[in-house]
């Protein structure tokens, strides 16, 4: 699959001007012909621009307003954006999805990597089967992870009796209702949910790694930490920063797992701005603030990625 | 180098153990669906009697007729919808290289980091305007919008990739645009159709919060926003909710299991830009 790597975009854009040079391929007959190209894109880009683009504009201009969705909407200045950063409901709710980051993100791709560490270049036999089982969660309803950790989180679920057969009997509770651990219990499922997406990317990124590097460094006397460390981690450059990018966004933008887990709860211990964004919205008619938290959460969005990317880029 | 059987034993059991965490919770819910309704479900039990009626006390119960129909109509019309325009759209960009196709693409690429809740509320609110709330004409181009980005990044980076001779040679032979994208690029970019066509399918089976808000008819839910609210009505009765996510996930695990490859480089390949 190595052909549907995007390395190749950069070659064939030198490609264009080349073409349109082409001796057979005079200018003045390509011009039209170029233009009429466009009509391919159309189809696309209407249906992206009002079913995507638009609510974005729309969304953004709302988050100045104050609406309840029926009478005219009111001029509010910046008031929905003062408010997140004053109210703690709020705020503390994307306080809650940076924490989530630690769970969706930075655990699963430690998990990753210490995986990769254990396995490349020493596991041969089964790693299809392996592959297939750890991928599992990534390609399921996050609704229906939700419920099934609902219950194996719950008093007589899975959780309690594992812990119980291993002697802790005396922590056991409904992890998801319980105030102070609730959100480290909803991150976990992130954590389970989004490991086997690292563990993935990583091996097969591992796996274009040339053997002889590692051979080079054996030879030079290079533990297997230090090969780890100098040739591994360098060469899964880009797949670490896509890991943690889709992961980051799914944590940051997390709704489906906590509307069917806790809604929130207990005492808004789990809240997450989409769900906010949902209850401002649907519940209690404040379209203006949903929608500026919605622009906020973009916002960090865009700006966590920019710096994910930023740190991981290529240095000259 | 050979591997002493000692630490090869270890890695495998590191890879059982992980096997394990990602299975047991599968196993939990097959379990606690064949427990008797309304029964209590301690851990992982296996049932004195198995009750396969559950599956259809929850099909019956939370309306899987219509749901499942919902959601296989929608992802039926989503898959090929999005699948032609995405094509389209990227063979103009990356093959045709039309005007502004500079600033076009990267516009296209630059959704794959947006919310759906950053959509979703103004979504509502515009689709009301024109009555395509409840409506499966709005769900479906809603869901075509969305999966956009991915869908022209990944034909993008495919049609790139392929050898701009080929193109050329038939151009010269004097092939239409469009017959050059059927006759000449179609029959190699099967591989990355099928791929972006199982991602599709899922993406739509698997879509909440966009049918949550955009479809409040009960009868036009699809399956996980059905079973959304399944949960507040049976919350306690784990063995017919086990039931229901069975039912629900069921369609996404065969087809994960038959397209497991495509599965795999389309969510990691796809990714890696």
């Amino acid at each position: 699959m190595a052909d549907l790597s995007v390395a190749t975009v950069a070659p064939s854009e030198a490609h264009a001007s080349g073409g349109a040079a082409a001796p057979r391929a005079p200018r003045p007959r390509r011009r039209p012909r170029r233009f009429v190209g466009l009509l391919y894109v159309l189809p696309a880009a209407a249906v992206y621009f009002y079913f995507a683009i638009w609510p974005t504009l729309t969304t953004v201009g709302l988050s100045f307003m104050t609406w309840d969705g029926i009478v005219p909407a009111r001029w509010a200045g910046l008031d929905n954006y003062t408010r997140i950063f004053t109210d703690t409901t709020l705020l503390n709710a994307i306080v809650h999805s940076l924490v989530l980051i630690v769970f969706f993100a930075v655990i699963p791709v430690i998990v990753g990597l210490m995986l990769t560490a254990l396995l490349t270049q020493k596991i041969r036999h089964g790693m299809t089967f392996f592959r297939v089982v750890f991928f599992l969660p990534q390609v399921l309803p996050l609704v229906v992870v939700g419920i099934t950790w609902r219950w194996l989180y719950s008093e007589n679920g899975v959780v309690n009796q594992f812990l119980s057969t291993i002697g802790l009997g005396d922590i056991t509770r409904a992890w998801l209702g319980d105030y102070d651990l609730a959100l480290i219990a909803l991150g976990l499922i992130g954590t389970w949910t989004m490991s086997g997406l690292c563990m993935v990317l990583f091996l097969s990124g591992a796996q274009k790694i040339d053997p002889q590097y590692y051979e080079a460094a054996t030879l030079d006397g290079a533990g297997a930490f230090r090969q780890f460390i100098s040739i591994t981690l360098p060469e899964l450059r880009k797949e670490i920063t896509i890991a943690a990018v889709i992961t980051t966004i799914a944590a940051l933008a997390s709704f489906d797992l906590v509307f069917v887990t806790t809604n929130g709860g207990p005492a808004n211990q789990t809240t997450v701005p989409g769900l906010l964004v949902y209850r401002l919205a649907f519940n209690e008619g404040n379209i203006g603030g949903a929608s500026a938290l919605a622009v906020t959460l973009s916002v960090i969005v865009i700006g966590i990625v920019t710096l994910i990317r930023y740190i991981a880029r290529e240095k000259p | 180098m050979k591997t002493p059987i000692v630490s090869t034993t270890l890695r495998y059991a590191v890879l059982v153990a992980m096997t394990l965490i990602v299975i047991v919770p599968f196993v939990g819910i097959v379990l606690a669906a064949l427990h008797p309704a309304d029964g209590q479900v301690t851990g992982l039990a296996i049932p004195s009697q198995l009750s396969w009626e559950n599956f259809v006390l929850a099909w019956d119960g939370a309306n899987f007729d219509r749901l499942v129909g919902s959601s296989v109509l929608i992802a039926v019309c989503v898959v090929p919808l999005a699948l032609v325009l995405a094509t389209l759209a990227a063979y103009a960009l990356a093959v045709l290289k039309v005007p502004g196709s500079r600033f076009i693409t990267p516009a296209f690429v630059f959704g794959l980091t947006l919310p759906v809740e950053l959509v979703v509320v103004a979504l509502y609110f515009n689709l009301r305007g024109v009555g395509l709330l409840d409506s499966y004409v709005g769900i479906i181009l809603a869901e075509a919008a969305l999966f956009m980005p991915f869908g022209i990044y990944w034909m993008h980076a495919h049609f790139s990739s392929v050898p701009m001779e080929l193109v050329e040679a038939s151009r010269i032979d004097g092939a239409r645009d469009l017959i050059v994208l059927a006759r000449v690029l179609l029959p190699i970019s099967w591989p990355a159709i099928t791929t972006l066509a199982v991602l599709y399918f899922m993406w739509s089976w698997n879509q909440f919060l966009l049918v949550l808000v955009l479809m409040q008819d009960p009868n036009k839910r699809t399956a996980p926003a059905g079973l959304g609210y399944f949960v507040g009505q049976y919350s306690t009765n784990i063995p017919l909710l086990s039931a229901a996510s069975i039912i629900v996930i069921a369609p996404i695990v065969i087809m994960y299991l038959i397209f497991q490859r495509s599965f795999v480089s389309g969510l990691t390949q796809g990714a890696v830009k």
